[in-house]
């Protein structure tokens, strides 16, 4: 067998995966490990495939990806704290011809956005949402989240979430699958190449969903948050294998094709 | 036309592409009007019932993000739930027109008229530092003129808007000519005029960012700075009000909106009685016409303000007069409008015999 | 017998040491290495030429750091 050293490997014929270019070159302000900076890499990937970067219009929440317009690289708008299903709605109805989604997290999509989750689904607006759950507000520095399981610690709950006077989680995304108004809606992670495989095809079927007018996708990606969850990136998906994927089971909830 | 749906007829004609609302009394007729109208088979334009005050605030600020021409209309509890939308549509500098029909309060309050919402229309509303342009009609022709020319001041300064209106005008039927149908704008013409809208990341220019955040201290500054500048601008441009027999006048009225249709028949009365009385009514609340007020004030020897509040436009009064004459407040709340002779009695007690 | 080559490259100073990229690895090419970059992190480094070129770690990692090449030799 000839050698080969690698200078002449790395070539860009032999070139099979780099980032993105619809990532931007800025460091991603997510901590190490977190599953953020994956999601947002796979939805960039999606539309850099599709060819729709110029046609695409994305919503940021507030939360720790208030500043993903700093990441993606196209047209963004950041909405108050869950307001960007709302946001996104109006977009859609002045452009229906544009593809437009909106990426937020637990406490802003399942708490203080909880209105404008369930009307825009149930209207079955013709966007795509992006759901990140990590069970915990991870900006705010580890508070108890809508999602955050019964018993998990967070800084608000440090002796656990006690479901008698916190209440329970909410599982969203089981709620939006009744609506009428949503076409797809999938639960996924990150945490694994068999996983990101698995997620980048289910926010690809969601954008497809889109071009063809068929309403509502959803994809939520049960992620960690090692900081938030005082654990190091290993351990926190391990911990994420063991408790959230028994209460959040990763696969397709709806599919109406 | 009722007032309502006066400013519904012309914001379509204004070439408005979205409307987003929430029904309250006393201005449900704005979406009713609009949805019977079906303005999407007229000019295309669409009309979303949002499930909240708070959802409809913020499909406007999606959609004006978009350099569209997008109007809310609420009556002031919603307007209360939009303050947050409000804040972030003047923090990341876009155009847009929000009516508040006002109402009676605090709390619930009653759906009756009322001007109490003149603080929260002009000095924020919400958090941070920022202001609207705020445009008070008095005449259902107002309530038609001011949709276009509110859509010409919010893009003019990519700002937003407030047509601090009342249920009486709202509800109010006069005769009102309309202006000819406008287009709506083209994308060519989004994109030349509001080259800062989110319309897709062509390759010819960088990525367009709609947003209110830095979290870098120096730069929130000097964007403060920049909207105060903007501010100021406008106070220079657009202040705006209608002077009617200030010219002789001894004493001095000023009323806006109900208020100085009322004061204007006040003003006749106090006249007949050999009494010189000018109205000074402000077209525009915020900027508010603190240079011809000052003017009039080395001039009359009392100044009466009529509000439909417990006296809150009085202060902007009494700042652009100092102490140089008495300035007295009369208003009624609680959705009772006053009548012409109340005015013309407080005008004798607490101005010109006290 | 054919034969993949793979190798990659490590932007060692946005890597943030998180090790998720570690066990996607099915040869175990890479370590975090002792030294750290101009943030203070222990970055990822490859630590033998077993690399094939599968790109798992590209895909996983959460900061789009890793590149992947790869060639079928004869």
């Amino acid at each position: 067998m000839a050698e080969i050293t690698k200078e002449e490997l790395r070539q860009p014929e032999n070139l099979i995966y780099k980032k993105t270019d619809l990532l931007t070159d800025k460091a991603l302000s997510y901590c190490p490990g977190c599953g953020h900076g994956t999601a947002h890499r796979i939805v960039m990937e999606v539309l850099d495939e599709m060819g729709i970067q110029d046609q695409t219009i994305g919503i940021a929440p507030v939360g720790c990806s208030v500043l993903a317009y700093e990441f993606m690289n196209i047209d963004m708008q950041q909405a108050a704290h869950g307001r960007a299903p709302a946001v996104a709605t109006a977009v859609k109805r002045l452009y229906p011809e544009k593809f437009v989604f909106t990426y937020q997290g637990d406490g802003d999509l399942a708490a203080i956005g909880t209105a404008e989750t369930i009307h825009a689904c149930n209207r079955g607006e013709n966007i795509v949402i992006i759901f990140i759950n990590n069970g915990i507000y991870g900006m705010t520095g580890g508070q108890m989240a809508p999602t955050t399981l019964p018993g998990m610690k967070s800084s608000t709950s440090p002796y656990g979430r006690d479901v008698a006077t916190m209440g329970n989680p909410l599982k969203i995304t089981e709620l939006i699958a009744q609506l009428p108004g949503t076409i797809y809606v999938t639960r996924q992670a990150v945490h694994t190449p068999a996983n990101v495989r698995k997620t980048k095809k289910a926010v690809r079927k969601a954008f497809e969903n889109q071009k063809l007018n068929k309403g509502l996708s959803f994809v939520e990606i049960v992620s960690n948050c090692n900081s938030g969850w005082k654990m190091t990136p290993r351990q926190s998906n391990e911990w994420m294998v063991d408790n959230m994927f028994p209460f959040y089971p990763l696969g397709d909830i709806k599919v109406n094709d | 036309m009722k007032g309502n749906e006066a400013f519904a007829e012309a914001a379509i004609r204004a070439g408005a592409d979205g409307y987003f609302g929430y029904p309250i009394t006393p201005q449900s007729e704005v979406m009713e009007y609009l949805m019977a109208e079906k303005p999407h088979e007229r000019t295309g334009m669409i009309v979303l019932q949002a499930e909240s005050e708070i959802a409809a605030i913020n499909m406007v600020y999606g959609g004006a993000a978009c350099g569209k021409r997008v109007l809310t209309s609420s009556s002031s509890p919603g307007v209360s739930l939009k303050q947050e939308g409000i804040s972030y549509i003047a923090g990341a500098e876009l155009p847009c027109v929000i009516l508040n029909v006002a109402r009676g309060g605090p709390g619930l309050g009653t759906i009756q008229p009322a001007q109490s919402d003149y603080f929260q229309s002009t000095k924020g509303g919400g958090h941070g530092d920022y202001k609207m342009l705020v445009l008070a009609p008095s005449s259902v022709q107002e309530m038609a003129d001011f949709a276009g020319l509110g859509f010409e001041l919010a893009f003019k300064y990519r700002n937003p808007v407030l047509i601090l209106s009342d249920g009486a005008i709202g509800q109010m039927m006069e005769k009102v000519e309309l202006d000819e149908q406008r287009p709506r704008f083209t994308d060519e013409e989004i994109k030349n005029n509001t080259p800062w809208a989110t319309t897709g990341k062509t390759k010819d220019r960088e990525r367009n960012i709609i947003t209110s955040l830095d979290l870098d201290s120096y730069k929130q500054e000097l964007h403060n700075l920049d909207l105060q500048a903007k501010y100021r601008e406008m106070e220079k441009n657009e202040t705006r009000y209608e002077a009617i027999s200030c010219d002789d006048a001894e004493y001095l009225i000023v009323a806006y909106g109900t208020s100085a249709r009322l004061s204007q028949k006040a003003v006749d009365l106090l006249r007949a009685e050999g009494i010189k009385v000018g109205l000074l009514r402000p077209i525009t609340l915020f900027p508010f016409p603190t240079a011809v007020i000052a003017k009039l004030a080395d001039q009359v020897k009392g100044i009466l303000t009529v509000e439909m509040s417990a006296g809150q436009m009085i202060e902007d009064v009494r700042l652009a007069v100092g102490c140089r004459v008495k300035v007295e407040h009369f208003g009624r709340m609680g959705g009772i409008i006053p009548s012409p002779t109340e005015i013309v009695d407080a005008m004798h007690k607490k101005i010109i015999g006290g | 017998m054919a034969k993949v080559k793979g190798d990659i490259v490590i932007d060692i100073e946005k890597c943030k040491g998180c090790e998720v990229c570690i066990p996607a690895c099915p040869n175990d090419v890479i370590a975090l290495s002792k030294n750290v970059n101009g943030k203070g992190y222990n970055y990822a480094e490859t630590i033998n030429d077993e690399c094939i070129g599968c790109a798992n770690c590209a895909i996983v990692c959460p900061d789009g750091v890793i590149t992947v090449y790869r060639k079928r030799m004869e």
